[in-house]
């Protein structure tokens, strides 16, 4: 993969436009943290490696959502049909499951919304996470049945306008995944974990309870036991905890990870 | 999961009666417990009725009658909102605390304050249909009393059922004196005092609590207290996080002069039921606060205790946990 030829040699028609869109310099407003998160696209994009993780966390998320759905699989018989009337990602869904239908798979085998991975199904991993509501809440043991009138995100629904969501580049830049089946799930949670901590909401590890609530900077401690409700059987953890740092502090947090450069790499 | 028919009520009257028209209808609130049952095929219901719609999840203070200066938590209330809800965190930061040791954001976001309390055991015979559990069917056994009982009880289990009750919140609630109210269908309603709302094993391990079909928890209050500056919930577990107590004390402690002037201690995941340590409390009645007499207190509540073949480690660590906690309670209930 790392070869000497210039990336734009490797891209189809549909990554150049994608790899525009993503690294599109004509913003006016962008922060410190859109600056550093584009150069180091940029970075990552130019040194090969970038392809692969476009193509992973931007084509699947912005060309995903052009496919038309799949009426096939609309199940035929439904017993004990309920129906549910909720947005979804923004959008109005109205649609007939049968009662034992969860969320979670009326998302993934309804909506085509894929995202959502069902690591455990019993409430135990948090790869289901979504927010309902503005709250992280676990997909697979909520009741698509008891969602009508609320309002549903889902990791496909965190990047505006062609953006990531800062939580999603933050991810991408610290490397906060292996294999990425709980990345979803960590990114909703880590999301609405901003909210929690704005709100001054305390956690088991805060000092004081008693204290009135106001914004909370979360320590490193705080920010893991915010977060045990996400397993990562891949051990990601330290990479997790520094891309919601990066996030939640709003300052650069530096990567522990470097992509190897040509002088290194004809050392090997 | 097998089918059921979903019904959702807006009134605790109508939730009542479709309840009582139907012996083998349950409640779903938050669902984080009787789904996971129902996919396990441990709870078998052929209806569940949604109570989400019903306006049950105030917190307001208590103006009138015995509990007045106390609070009242709605049985709707979310977990996460009641720990966080500022009445709560400062003059009841115990409870906070217990709600907070437990499970993750999530399920806390989802879990409602009634079905925290009729949550069912962990105990992994009860969840696996393919094992003897007399708590799940009566006459067959319990594969846990000769069986792997390191997360087992050491307080007041029978040889029908060695369970323990997996709440932490409800441990607060235990120390924290706490009544539970519940309405039926014929609309009266009726208050149970923490201590008597669960129950041990007996000969009915079937029945976690003495709540009746067709009731629903409305509302638990809590009575004003004078510790919210000395009181500690601490959890022990085999992860930082994220896990079940092996052993979780509450402990709260009211101080006259340089003495106690009482303590109040509740252990969790020691029994089928929150476990009120009087034994220790009464010890520690008007005794100095001194690491000494915690010692002294927890061992004597630990006297009572009768392991199991692989839990026997939760006598000494229970002994120890209560001696921490007190300690922290006298801090200031910081970590
Ligand atoms: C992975 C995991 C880890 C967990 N870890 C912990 C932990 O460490 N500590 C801890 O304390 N808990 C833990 N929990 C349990 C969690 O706290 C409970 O599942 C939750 O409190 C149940 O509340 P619910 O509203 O979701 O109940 P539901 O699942 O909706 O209901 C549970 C039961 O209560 C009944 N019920 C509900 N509301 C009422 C009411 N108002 N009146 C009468 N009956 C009612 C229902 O019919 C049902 O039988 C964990 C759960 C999971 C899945
Ligand atoms: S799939 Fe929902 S918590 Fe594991
Ligand atoms: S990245 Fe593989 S499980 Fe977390």
């Amino acid at each position: 993969m790392m070869t000497e030829d210039t990336p734009d040699q490797e891209l189809t028609e549909d990554e150049k436009q994608l790899f525009g869109q993503l690294l599109c310099e004509d913003q006016n407003q962008l922060t410190d943290f859109d600056e550093a998160r584009r150069n180091f696209l940029k970075q990552i994009t130019l040194a090969g490696g970038g392809i692969l993780a476009l193509q992973m966390f931007g084509k699947e998320t912005f060309a995903g959502s052009l496919h038309e759905p799949l009426n096939a699989e609309l199940p035929v018989n439904l017993e004990n049909s309920v129906n549910v009337s909720f947005k979804v990602n923004g959008i109005k869904k109205s649609l007939d499951v049968d009662s034992r239908m969860t969320l979670l798979d009326t998302l993934r085998e309804r909506l085509q919304l894929t995202g959502s991975k069902k690591g455990c199904d019993h409430g135990q991993c948090g790869a289901c996470t979504v927010i309902v509501d503005g709250k992280r809440v676990l997909s697979c043991l909520t009741l698509a049945a008891s969602c009508t009138n609320k309002s549903v995100t889902t990791i496909e629904g965190l990047a505006k306008n062609g953006e990531l969501h800062p939580m999603q580049a933050s991810f991408l830049k610290h490397d906060g995944f292996q294999c990425g089946y709980c990345t979803p799930g960590q990114i909703c949670s880590a999301v609405a974990l901003m909210g929690e901590a704005r709100n001054g909401e305390v956690s088991y590890v805060t000092p004081n309870v008693r204290i009135k609530a106001a914004p909370i900077q979360l320590s490193e401690e705080e920010i893991r036991e915010r977060m045990s409700g996400n397993i990562c059987r891949c051990g990601a953890y330290p990479n997790i905890v520094d891309a919601i740092k990066e996030v939640h502090s709003a300052k650069p947090v530096a990567q522990n990870w470097n992509l190897v450069d040509q002088k290194e790499l004809t050392e090997i | 999961m097998r089918p059921f028919k979903y019904s959702a009520s807006t009134t605790i009257n109508s939730a009542a009666q479709l309840l009582s028209a139907n012996p083998n209808a349950r409640i779903l609130a938050g669902g984080t417990n009787i789904l996971d049952l129902m996919k396990e095929d441990v709870e078998r219901p052929d209806e569940l009725v949604d109570i989400n719609r019903l306006n049950l999840s105030v917190v307001k203070p208590i103006t009138e009658g015995v509990n007045k200066g106390g609070i009242s938590i709605g049985g709707l209330g979310k977990n996460a909102e009641t720990a966080n809800h500022p009445l709560i965190r400062q003059n009841f930061p115990l409870l906070t605390q217990a709600i907070l040791a437990g499970a993750s954001a999530q399920i806390r976001n989802m879990a409602t304050n009634g079905g925290n309390l009729n949550q069912r055991t962990r105990c992994p015979y009860f969840y696996e249909v393919s094992m003897p559990c007399n708590k799940r069917e009566p006459g067959t056994g319990c594969g846990a009393r000769e069986g792997i009982n390191r997360m087992h009880a050491i307080f007041g289990w029978s040889e029908s059922c060695v369970a323990v009750h997996p709440s932490d919140m409800c441990v607060a609630l235990a120390a924290l004196d706490a009544v539970v109210k519940v309405q039926g269908s014929s609309g009266k309603v009726r208050s149970i005092p923490f201590a008597e709302y669960h129950r041990l094993p007996g000969e009915m391990p079937e029945k976690d609590n003495t709540l009746q079909h067709g009731e629903v928890v409305t509302s638990i209050e809590i009575p004003k207290n004078n510790f919210a500056s000395k009181s500690y919930y601490l959890k022990v577990r085999d992860r930082a996080s994220y896990a079940f107590a092996l052993v979780s004390v509450a402990a709260a402690i009211e101080m006259n002069g340089s003495g106690i002037k009482q303590a109040w201690l509740a252990l969790g995941g020691v029994a089928h039921k929150p476990w009120r340590a009087f034994e220790a409390e009464r010890f520690l009645a008007g005794k100095a606060a001194t690491a000494d007499n915690f010692r002294q207190a927890a061992e004597m509540e630990m006297k009572q205790a009768k392991a199991l073949e692989h839990n026997g480690f939760k006598i000494e660590l229970g002994t120890r946990a209560i001696v921490l906690a007190l300690t922290r309670a006298m801090n200031g209930g910081t970590a």
